[in-house]
């Protein structure tokens, strides 16, 4: 039974229960998949607001004021609350059933995980209604965030904090999931390429998330505690800011586009059914970009005055990173090549991806030469760099994901026709925006300047950009439109809409809330697709029928994001009332005592029984 | 287990005990050797009976050798099957120690 017609009956507010409970990967990809989304939508809205005031010179339709937190807001939105959620998001819907998993490694740390991504974004936001956003760019430079006045910047910190922390847990679950509960015979050489590039980026949260929250730390004790990490009339050094930003952000650009490589090498596969063109290269090649990208992170720093040698060690580091990038490309496009290719939205979004990845690759390659940046740091080419790769590369491939994954995750195949129209609009808008902005940048126009000035020759490219963003809009207004038709009467899902090759296929769409009745046994790479070819085209199962071991939702996790929550405004407001101490320890002590709770009380979840399994494997036959 | 059916049972209960006796008397050494270990850090700063010079790589050593103890015998990371979590702890270890690296050259050459 679907979960829609089962919550009907059941009522909203039980089906609100469910989810402020549940533990269940599939359930916690939905939640991810909706706060991503609307922090997106916010994060687009934000970005229209940019474009506007950006349309013709000397234009006022937002204050300089405002103007700053909206590029910030629309940073900080976009990659720690759209972008690297909706992707958890993917990787919590697929990646278990890409390995014949039941769930992750620690389904409670799942949810505690989300929970504390949504308090710490809600926290960011709400500083808009508090007297103003941070307005010191989404790297939050030690010397912008110094000066900052108000309290903007402190929210960054505490939302941040909160939010990083909840990352950090699902990376190591994630970890822990992969290399502890992958089904018999999935040996690590088999696995699907996104549950490799979900194993690669969870090792890069793992080591790129402290960093981050060591500087947070650091700037928080700064401007609340008045000590002077940063301070150099105290004799602190801001330096040290920008490098610990960069030694977790470089890591961080990586965290937002492996989980799509590897998605993308499916997409292909899938859909010019053809086994991945060298598999292993493209499984090395992901390792060798994650090793480098902790090597490079300077080339953000090059025109800070590190000096002629370690400007060029970084940047020989930065310009290795392109060879197994290129690799890359190329293995995908051997892939389609001589592959009966099936050109539906899914593979519209891969396929588009490809070019407007490899300009975005192009231009960081020039940006890497460390005497060229001395032009480039700091204007629009820099703008139009990172959407190249991060538009081109994340954005698009979340849409190819949720096109591919939509039928496994709810049960409904999204409308073809909507998805290709939405597709053209967006692929066109965006290179309207972003393309022309190489050129602005050339031309000298600076990123994060509030108005440009007449006869600059400014004015025709920015329009061109305006008008392309809002083109991006429609294309992405579309797909809500999508979502929303293929909720109310989108045909039904099979199985295996695709004739997909690995797991998550073998399983009904939505998968049941167990997965696998039975863990199956796997015999290669693709193992769907083998059996299809060399058997009768069912998983063979791994394992006697058994009661099966669940365990129990819990509200525990959304409690214990709500304590954090609360503390975070404590210490945000404790610099000017003391009253803020009892929302301070108050939260800490919740939370805390949340923990408490969970450790003490014993919850030993509960068994599926066998008869109950076996009767939904008759079903399945029939 | 399986295929031990001929060995006796009782045999095999008193071979685990004496392993885990062994193991105790591991960890109980190691502790005892950790806790020497702080004890000869703090003397040595307290009492200022060796030079600057000598005291700080000292203790460097001594912190490696503790972090050694805490990873072998108190993590198990000795025992078998436990590749992965050393492999991670290496990769962080590395991942460090290159920024570090990265930050000291940066600012004193
Ligand atoms: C071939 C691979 C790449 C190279 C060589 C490269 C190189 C660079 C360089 C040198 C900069 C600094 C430019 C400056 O500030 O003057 C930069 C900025 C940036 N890159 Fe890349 N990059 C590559 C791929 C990527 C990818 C895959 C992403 C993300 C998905 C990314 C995201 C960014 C972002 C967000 C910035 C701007 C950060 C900021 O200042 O706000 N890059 N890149
Ligand atoms: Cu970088």
């Amino acid at each position: 039974m679907s979960s829609i017609t089962a919550t009907n009956k059941r009522g909203f507010g039980a089906f609100l229960w469910d989810y402020l409970t549940t533990v269940d990967h599939k359930k916690i990809a939905h939640l991810y998949l909706a706060g991503g989304g609307f922090f997106f939508i916010l994060g687009g809205l934000e970005a229209l607001v940019i474009r506007i005031q950006l349309i013709k010179p000397q234009n006022d339709f937002v204050s300089a004021g405002f103007f700053n937190e909206m590029i910030t807001m629309h940073g900080t939105t976009m990659i720690f609350l759209a972008g690297m959620p909706i992707l958890i998001g993917l990787m919590n819907a697929a990646m278990p059933l890409q390995i014949g998993a039941r769930d992750v490694a620690f389904p409670f740390l799942n949810s505690l995980s989300f929970w504390l991504f949504f308090f710490g974004g809600v926290l960011l936001n709400v500083s808009f209604l508090l007297g103003g956003a941070p307005d010191a760019g989404w790297t939050s430079y030690a010397s912008l965030a110094m000066q900052s006045p108000g309290r903007g910047v402190d929210f960054y910190i505490a939302g941040l904090q909160i939010a990083g922390a909840g990352t950090l847990m699902g990376g190591i679950n994630f970890l822990a999931t992969i290399i502890t509960m992958r089904a018999p015979g999935m040996t690590y050489m088999r696995m699907p390429l996104f549950t490799w590039a979900t194993f690669i980026t969870s090792v890069l949260i793992l080591f790129a998330f402290p960093p981050l929250t060591i500087n947070l730390f650091l700037l928080m004790f700064d401007r609340m505690f008045d000590t002077a990490f940063f301070d150099v009339a105290l004799g602190g050094n801001t330096i040290i800011y920008q490098h610990l930003f960069w030694i977790f952000g470089h890591p961080e650009v990586y965290i937002l586009i492996l989980p799509l490589f590897g998605l993308f090498s499916e997409v292909f596969s899938t859909f010019s059914r053809k086994r991945l063109f060298g598999y292993t290269a493209m499984v090395f090649a992901t390792m060798l970009i994650a090793f480098l990208g902790f090597m490079v992170w300077a080339h953000h720093m090059f025109t800070v005055g590190l000096g002629p040698v370690a400007n060029s060690i970084f940047a020989v580091g930065t310009m290795a990173i392109a060879v197994p990038t290129g690799i890359k490309i190329f293995n995908w496009i051997l892939t389609m090549w001589g592959g009966q290719v099936t050109v539906n939205s899914a593979m519209l979004w891969a396929l588009g991806f490809i070019p407007s990845f490899t300009i975005g690759g192009m231009t960081g390659v020039m940006l890497g030469s460390a005497v060229a940046d001395y032009q480039y740091h700091d204007t629009y080419f820099v703008v139009a760099h990172f959407h190249y790769v991060i538009v081109g590369g994340t954005i698009f491939g979340i849409f190819s994901g949720l096109h591919y994954w939509w039928p496994k995750m709810f049960g409904r195949v999204l409308n073809e026709t909507l998805g290709k129209v939405g597709f053209w609009f967006f692929f066109i808008g965006f290179h309207l925006t972003f393309f022309i902005q190489h050129f602005l940048g050339l031309m000298g126009m600076p990123r994060r300047y509030w108005v440009f000035l007449h006869d600059q020759g400014l004015e025709l490219g920015n329009l061109i950009s305006t008008i392309g963003a809002f083109a991006m809009a429609v294309g992405s207004t579309i797909f809500i439109i999508n979502i929303v038709v293929t909720a109310v009467k989108g045909e039904k899902a099979v199985a295996d809409p695709w004739d997909g090759r690995t797991l998550e296929w073998s399983v009904s769409s939505p998968p049941p809330y167990y997965n696998f009745e039975q863990v199956p046994l796997v015999r290669g790479l693709d193992p769907l697709w083998i059996e299809k070819m060399e058997g009768d085209g069912t998983m063979p199962p791994g394992e006697p029928l058994d009661d099966v071991h669940m365990p129990n939702g819990s509200f525990l996790p959304f409690l214990m994001g709500l304590g954090f929550f609360v503390a975070g405004f404590g210490f945000i407001y404790q610099t000017d009332y003391t009253m803020a101490y009892l929302a301070l320890y108050g939260g800490m002590a919740f939370a805390i005592g949340c923990m408490a709770v969970r450790s003490v009380k014993d919850d030993y979840g509960y068994y599926i029984p066998k008869e109950e399994l076996q009767k939904a494997l008759e079903g399945e036959a029939k | 287990m399986t295929d031990n059916s001929n060995l006796d049972v009782k045999d095999s209960e008193s071979f685990r005990r004496q392993k885990s006796k062994e193991e105790m008397q591991k960890q109980l050494i190691s502790f005892a050797l950790m806790i020497v270990f702080t004890f000869i850090a703090f003397a040595m700063v307290a009492t200022e009976s060796i030079s600057r010079m000598y005291v700080i790589p000292i203790l460097f050593i001594m912190a490696i050798v503790q972090a050694g103890f805490q990873f072998y015998y108190f993590m198990h990371m000795k025992e078998k099957n436990h590749e992965m979590p050393a492999t991670f702890i290496f990769g962080g270890v590395w991942a460090a120690f290159l920024t570090l690296a990265g930050l000291v050259v940066i600012s004193w050459w």
